[in-house]
């Protein structure tokens, strides 16, 4: 099989989407209307409610929901051949994905812009509101647990990329510096940032950098993990001109570089696919591809995360309600080509099918490191970078990914423990190192707590991050489903994803719970049974609204 | 100026337009956030004097650098001061 073939019915299938799929549910279900007074021109203030060019939108709502979990998933999954992840990405993001980005804008744009878990309160029920902040919490606790996992997994196995990595910080705080203090015009600093950027990826692999095998007992691992905690601790409390937004915006453009490249890379070099169709051959321990298949990918296909993003900041920002169809359905194409590279690194950047199997021995293996490995190989025969270079640019990609939603991540997480703060009037919970101090505890104890001295309990949770994920995504087609209901509009376009979101969620929760139990992994038994509960609450409240919503409806 | 010069420029000045919305837009809120907070230490500063409490501004200073520079330069500038007379809160 050709990756050519695969990359171009891939994308077809995807512009097809696009193309006829969007525009009937943009027309027939939604109703998107371009003389609709959005939020953004009704509550203009010029901070959060701003009327914006699509391009621009598309943008911020993209590179906000693209974090590493596009790349790690598929390339997870590919360990039950490629035909399943390659079907679940492009179906996935045709008729789950970008209905559900563009149906969680659209109502919230009807909605004054209130986000998904303000609009769960009002269209559900106050029970389902506190359950979304319950599985918000688990799934950044995940995402923060996970991504310090994954990124020091990279900088172990790729020294070259220690450099870079953390260059890209020092890259960030220079080009805040320049735009606020200096003044300096955007289109030169991020000409400089760029170019500064890749002068570090080539840089990196001359001075590797690699710590030792022990400090203080601890594995290079384990540092890496506490190091970037630290990190993450301060900049989370700095101030966001200083590190996240230029750190944000030089990722943004990196990624789309990076995607420009490797979509060359295979075009030119057309490698053969070495992974099999259908893997028959699965190393021991690998559970099975139904329900953990839709769980393990779940950014490319369908992510919950994206909810929060459309309706948190991208739909006070929609110039026109039509733009929603661009700017959500469209987003989601852009996390599905990203996966799709994903998949195509992670299974044709091999020399055979032995040099594959010996990747993917064992379930959880290859992920990041074949995305990796796999892309070093595709981009050195295609544009002639060395695979060192390649390397070291796809770590830095997945890293710096991983790292910006990182830091977010714990910015975020922080908030709901100020917010708990205020809520039960917890005094010094309220204040922002406190709470810091508790989201990195929390995230330590995860990463420490399940995976012991090696730090890596947050990989351990990764198909729990993907049911909790997907939770969310149940709770946002959920509320679009009883808007279309209430409304009276065929409801079955985010009626069945969600049914199929619940059993598959649900499936694969009780499978991990079972296996948490032989094994007697207490700790990951108890987190999967608090997501379990709040599944099955979910369920219940979305039949108990369902019911409601007929029986208001005439 | 030439036909080609100026469309040039069209499009340099669209595309930066374009960078400085993809640049701004995610951290607006926060950024504004920072203006406002502004505004009330302001107050708190003419309260804090009156009333014989602590200065708490350089907490904040550092949050505020970047919506504070400029007016602070031009302050100095007035002043009939060179460079900025604050060792910690440099602009020039």
């Amino acid at each position: 099989m050709s990756a050519i073939v695969l990359l171009l019915l891939g994308l077809a299938g995807m512009a097809l989407g696009y193309l006829f799929y969007s525009r009937f549910i943009a027309q027939r279900i939604f109703k998107l209307d371009p003389d609709f007074r959005t939020p953004a021109h009704e509550f203009e203030d010029g901070i959060d409610f701003v009327p914006t060019n699509r391009f621009v939108l598309w943008g911020h709502h993209f590179t906000s929901v693209a974090g590493a979990a596009p790349i790690v998933g598929p390339a997870i999954a590919v360990i039950w051949g490629w035909l399943p992840a390659f079907l679940w990405v492009v179906f996935g993001t045709i008729f789950f994905a970008g209905v559900h980005d563009m149906g969680a804008i659209w109502a919230s744009v009807r909605n004054r812009a209130k986000s998904v878990g303000a609009l769960t309160g009002d269209v559900v029920g106050r029970r389902a509101r506190s359950l979304f902040m319950i599985v918000i919490f688990l799934v950044l606790l995940m995402v923060n647990a996970v991504f310090g996992v994954v990124i020091a997994r990279l900088l172990v196995g790729n020294p070259g990329a220690v450099v870079p990595v953390w260059g890209a910080i020092a890259v960030a705080l220079v080009i805040g510096q320049l735009i606020y203090r200096r003044l300096l015009p955007l289109g030169l600093v991020s000409v400089l940032g760029v170019i500064a950027l890749y002068a570090l990826i080539y840089v990196g692999p001359q001075v590797p950098v690699s710590l030792p095998d022990s400090t203080f007992g601890l594995s290079a691992n384990a540092s890496w993990i506490l190091l970037l905690f630290l990190y993450a601790a301060i900049a989370s409390v700095l101030p966001v001109w200083m590190l996240l937004q230029p750190r944000d915006y030089i990722n943004g453009l990196q990624l789309f570089v990076g995607l420009i490249l490797i979509y060359a890379a295979v075009l030119i070099v057309n490698p053969a696919i070495v992974a099999p169709a259908l893997n028959t051959d699965l190393p021991p321990g690998t559970p099975s591809l139904i329900p953990l298949l839709f769980v393990t990918i779940a950014c490319g296909a369908i992510s919950g995360f994206h909810g929060l993003v459309a309706s948190g900041t991208t739909s006070k920002q929609l110039a026109r309600e039509t733009d929603a169809r661009f700017v959500g359905y469209f987003g989601g194409i852009g996390e599905g080509a990203l996966s799709l590279a994903s998949i195509i690194l992670a299974t044709a950047g091999f020399a055979s099918l032995a040099d594959w199997q010996a990747v993917y021995h064992a379930f959880g293996q290859g992920g990041e490191a074949a995305f990796v490995n796999g892309g070093a190989r595709i981009l050195e025969q295609g544009i002639g970078i060395s695979a060192e270079v390649s390397a070291t640019m796809l770590t830095v990609m997945a890293a710096l990914f991983a790292g910006t939603t990182m830091d977010t991540g714990l910015r975020l997480q922080r908030y709901i423990f100020q917010e708990w703060g205020e809520i039960y009037q917890i005094k010094w919970m309220g204040k922002a190192l406190p709470a810091t101090l508790l989201a990195v505890g929390t995230c330590l104890v995860l990463a420490f707590g399940a995976g012991g001295a090696d730090g890596s309990g947050g990989l351990l949770i990764w198909p729990l991050f993907g049911t909790t994920n997907q939770l969310l995504a149940g709770l946002t087609l959920l509320v679009i489903t009883l808007m279309l209901i209430q409304r009276q509009r065929p409801a079955r376009y985010t009626a069945i994803p969600l049914a199929f979101l619940l059993v598959m969620t649900l499936l694969g929760l009780l499978l991990q719970l079972r296996s948490f139990f032989i094994d007697k992994n207490w700790f990951l038994f108890g987190l999967g049974s608090v997501v379990l509960v709040a599944a099955v609450l979910v369920a219940l409240e979305c039949v108990a609204a369902l019911r409601r919503s007929r029986q208001v409806a005439p | 100026m030439t036909p080609l010069w100026q469309r040039i420029t069209h499009w340099y000045r669209r595309a930066e337009a374009f960078g400085a919305e993809y640049y701004n837009a995610p951290y607006r809120r926060a950024i504004a956030a920072a203006r406002r907070d502004e505004e009330d230490l302001f107050m708190l500063l003419v309260f804090a004097e009156m009333m014989g409490i602590p200065n708490p501004a350089t907490w904040h200073t550092l949050e505020l650098q970047p919506l504070l520079l400029e007016r602070f330069h031009d302050w100095h500038r007035r002043q009939g001061m060179a460079h900025s007379p604050l060792d910690q809160f440099r602009c020039c």
